[in-house]
């Protein structure tokens, strides 16, 4: 019995929270479950082994996504987010101008419009390119995964700008720092968390990608998630449960150190 | 006052003059919205003068600060530095330097890092920054504490670092634009003479902006007193609270009695003023003054005293209230011609006049403690 | 030399200036290979779809269309109704809006949960919903196939309990796209719920119950109005990506269960029909466009209360 009426408690919320956080979290266990599956099958289990662990590792498919992933996603993550460190730079802390509104919408348009649609006219564009130019290398998905990348690196980066105390930028220039000077010792170090944090979640993002780089890839240019899309129109082994571990393992990982570099105050 | 006397008139023969405002008009937005935060404000500030610009938020005077540090360009008008205008300098080409309300301390740098900075961008050598911060340290008593970050001081050494911080680079003239208002009261009180010794020592002029009357008169050798973006009155602190030339000022700095009157006759700096509730006074005019009719004089309630009705009593009236306040004891009496007068009396060791509410009684004014404000 | 006046009136062109500047390699990326395609697509729309893919360039042609809601008779070219699209937009719009029902009802209470805790463990309730919410898309729906297909834990679990018989199909039909599309977007539902919440100010609740509410009521009159916006916000941000839904039907709904994403890839695909495609897409986009229209109008009123 509580000691005092508690105004917060709504009768079966809590049991509904526990059911919705038991069914986030059962899918996800299964699978991390059976990676570890000795035998094929993904509903019996056979015992603990690390057999279809050493199977991707070893299989020169999933390294080459794997890889091609991995490189994609450092690139494009890195010019996206010192393309939106600049325009998180231009938008923020200003009077507004003409153009700003406009500004806004344009680098938010990414996440505004469905996955499916811009792949598809990604893939009417780049198809013409490629035909024109005759190049078909990774850089058109490097290209459409800046774009989407853009958004989520600015997100934080401009939280970051607007919560800086301009002051510490006046208090620079009072004290003989050229415009260049307090944003190289004053500005950019204290931004850094932020723009840390855009980093990986653009990181994160291009690193998930599937729907445009299943449009816009070229013959033999897979990333792990289109082979893995791939992989299961056909009889399915725990080997993709496997891969699915590890890059899960990944996510996580990038996921927490944002969680921790975003809360920083320094 | 003798002393103040003396240091004032130092200034006034040093004579130079630090900083000079001509015509200066800031204006925020346009059309229908404009505000003019500053309008058509002049003052000259002389070099070594601890000079204080006082007045309720929103008056310009951080404004004026903010234009002579140059994070913001005036709209018209002229900033003289030493008779250079750095009106369209931008703040870093300008040997000034500030003391923020916020300090603005650089939370990813050490104290003395902070403290060297100014003379880093200045571009003087590692060695000559060094001797200045160790110095600087020393001048504000923080030696110890060099190599903490800014996060790890509390709020009286952060505003000491940043003092220090504005006072290594020896600017020209330094700017303080409310340093005291986070710090609590026993600290504030600590760092009003703090400020005051800082500004002995190292002989700069020290512009200080503040809504704080008390911490004006004790630290200033002279103030400017604003109100919507005009200087009404400038002088030393005694000028101020005994002179006042307008009623704003009068009203703004200290507890004053308003008195309605006609003007009898005028005899250089003074006038003859019947009052509506009693007798026929002498009170000070403002320079420049020259009344007829109608006008306004105001007494401090600390120089009246209460006399029984009649004889030498200048106002007569009926006592309404008296409320007691330890130190000194508030009489309020309602005039005969309806308005209310204030008196301030000290208290004397087991005194009490004697009087009663209800009691018929008179005021009389100390002699030259009248004056004519403007309205 | 300058005046002031000038200087300043400098300064702000110069800021203005080196402001478009540091936004012009964003605003070109973006328009290079997001925005300026839509616009190419637009085009193709209205053009004559090449016999092997793409189109006849320059070819102007209203069919791609047409083909949106309506078929030509092969026979005697009479136009109808093409009973397939308009049952794949139907599926579309009935299943996303059977996914926010869904995903609200079970993220409305899991949100005050949240809320609700101290302020430590709520950054770890938070935590726990934020792990999903970044785990690939692909990932979770292949983990959900691996629940509710016939051999999978659900039916096996059934099966071995004897509840059941035979396992139960899921996995290529409404359902599974549905139960799929809920557990990916959830914590959509959930975070911008949160967010309202974590302002609620429980002193009001706390006048409520003063003035003889029941808990009911209060959930009902004072807690739900307050955080509408998220309520909004929430059902918008699982609406919009569930219409548009590509990877979980085209994984758990099979090649028959098709939603507007997957017959979009069709006439890009098999299909060759790019400018259908193009039209199909455009479409899509409209409804969106509507969705989030309604949406900046609601939030824009924040003193709207429904009664």
């Amino acid at each position: 019995m509580a000691s005092h009426f508690d105004v917060k408690r709504q009768r079966g919320f809590a049991a509904v929270a526990m059911v919705c956080f038991f069914l986030l979290y059962l899918p996800i266990a299964t699978l991390v479950v059976f990676a570890f599956n000795a035998g094929s099958s993904l509903a019996v289990w056979e015992g603990v082994s690390l057999t279809w662990f050493m199977a991707a590792w070893n299989n020169s498919a999933v390294q080459e996504a794997a890889a091609r992933s991995f490189a994609i996603a450092v690139i494009a993550a890195t010019i996206a987010t010192a393309a939106a460190t600049m325009a998180a730079l231009a938008t923020t802390r200003t009077e507004p101008y003409r153009g700003l509104t406009f500004k806004y919408a344009f680098i938010n348009q990414p996440l505004m419009v469905p996955e499916i649609v811009t792949a598809v006219a990604l893939l009417i564009v780049f198809s013409r390119i490629k035909a024109w130019t005759g190049y078909s290398g990774l850089g058109f998905i490097v290209a459409a995964h800046t774009a989407f990348c853009i958004p989520f690196a600015y997100l934080p980066i401009r939280a970051r700008l607007e919560n800086m105390d301009l002051t510490l930028e006046r208090a620079a220039a009072d004290l003989y720092a050229t415009p260049w000077r307090a944003f190289r010792r004053v500005t950019l170090p204290l931004l850094w968390p932020g723009i840390l944090a855009g980093f990986m979640l653009a990181f994160v993002i291009s690193l998930d990608d599937v729907v445009i780089t299943e449009f816009v890839k070229s013959g033999g240019q897979d990333t792990l998630p289109t082979y893995m899309l791939g992989q299961l129109r056909r009889i399915v082994t725990p080997e993709i449960n496997a891969i699915s571990t590890i890059f899960l393992a990944i996510s996580v990982l990038v996921v927490t150190l944002f969680f921790f570099i975003s809360r920083r105050k320094v | 006052m003798g002393q103040l006397g003396v240091r004032e008139r130092a200034i006034l023969a040093a004579g130079q003059t630090a900083i000079e405002a001509k015509g200066v008009t800031k204006q925020f937005g346009a059309g229908q919205d404009a505000v003019k935060a500053l309008d058509n404000v002049s003052v000259s500030i002389r070099e070594n003068e601890f000079f204080t610009l006082l007045g309720p938020s929103g008056c310009g005077k951080t404004t004026l600060l903010r234009l002579i540090a140059g994070f913001d360009f005036p709209t018209d008008g002229e900033i003289l530095l030493y008779g250079e205008n750095i009106a369209p300098l931008p703040p870093y080409k300008r040997p000034v330097n500030t003391v923020f309300q916020s300090y603005a301390l650089f939370p990813h740098m050490t104290v003395a890092q902070n403290i060297g900075f100014g003379l880093e961008m200045l571009g003087k050598p590692r060695a000559e920054i060094d001797r200045r911060v160790s110095q600087m340290l020393q001048l504000v008593r923080m030696e110890e504490l060099a190599n903490r970050r800014t996060s790890q001081i509390s709020g009286g050494q952060q505003q000491r670092v940043a003092l220090a911080r504005a006072l290594a680079p020896a600017p020209k003239v330094l700017l303080l634009d409310e340093p005291l208002s986070a710090l609590d009261y026993k600290l504030r009180k600590d760092m009003q003479i703090e400020l005051k010794r800082l500004q002995n020592e190292t002989g700069i002029t020290f512009i200080f902006v503040t809504h704080d009357q008390e911490e004006a008169l004790t630290m200033s050798d002279r103030i400017a007193v604003m109100s919507k973006g005009k200087i009404l009155q400038i002088g030393s602190p005694r000028d101020i609270y005994d002179r006042p030339s307008v009623r704003f000022v009068a009203n703004f700095i200290g507890e004053t009695n308003f008195l309605a009157g006609d003007v009898v006759s005028v005899e250089g700096a003074s006038a003859q003023v019947r009052l509506a509730s009693g007798g026929t006074i002498a009170a000070g005019l403002p320079e420049g003054l020259k009344p007829e009719g109608h006008v306004t004089v105001v007494v401090r309630p600390e120089h009246a005293d209460l006399v029984k009705s009649g004889g030498t009593a200048d106002l007569r009236g009926t006592l309404e209230n008296i409320v007691y306040f330890g130190t000194d004891t508030h009489y309020y009496v309602k005039l005969d011609g309806g308005e209310t007068f204030i008196i301030r009396q000290q208290n004397a060791h087991g005194g009490g006049a004697g009087h009663k509410p209800g009691d018929a009684v008179g005021v009389a004014l100390e002699a030259n403690s009248a004056q004519v404000v403007r309205d | 030399m300058l005046s002031a006046r000038e200087a300043a009136e400098n300064a702000r062109r110069q800021d203005v200036r080196n402001r478009w500047l540091l936004s012009a390699p964003s605003l070109l990326i973006i328009f290079f290979a997001a925005v300026g395609p839509l616009f190419v697509m637009l085009l193709y729309s209205v053009m004559a779809k090449g016999d092997y893919g793409d189109v006849k360039l320059w070819q102007f042609s209203a069919d791609g269309w047409f083909g949106v809601f309506f078929q030509r008779d092969i026979f005697d070219d009479t136009l109808a109704l093409n009973d397939a699209h308009v049952a794949i937009f139907a599926r579309s719009v009935k299943l996303s809006l059977a996914t926010t029902l869904i995903t609200l009802l079970l993220g409305f209470p899991t949100a005050y949960f949240i809320a609700t805790r101290s302020e430590r463990s709520r950054e770890i309730w938070l935590f726990l919903i934020t792990i999903p919410f970044w785990t690939n898309l692909l990932i979770r729906t292949y983990a959900m196939q691996e629940v509710i297909r016939n051999e999978g834990v659900i039916n096996t679990a059934l099966l071995k309990l004897g509840l059941i018989s035979a396992p139960v199909q899921m996995m290529y039909t409404d359902m599974g796209i549905l139960f799929g599309m809920a557990y990916v977007y959830l914590p959509l539902m959930v975070l911008p719920l949160y967010a309202s919440m974590e302002r609620l100010d429980f002193r009001l609740v706390e006048a409520g119950y003063d003035l003889y509410a029941t808990r009911l009521k209060v959930l009902w009159r004072i807690i739900i109005p307050m955080v509408k916006p998220g309520i909004i916000a929430g059902s918008i941000l699982v609406f919009i990506p569930s219409l548009g839904a590509y990877v979980t039907p085209r994984v758990l709904g099979g090649g028959k269960n098709m939603m507007l994403g997957n017959l979009i890839e069709l006439q890009f695909g098999q299909g060759r029909n790019w400018p259908l495609g193009a039209a199909i897409s455009i479409t899509l986009m409209a409804i969106v466009m509507v969705a989030l229209l309604f949406y900046v109008r609601n939030a824009s009123r924040p003193g709207a209360r429904h009664g």
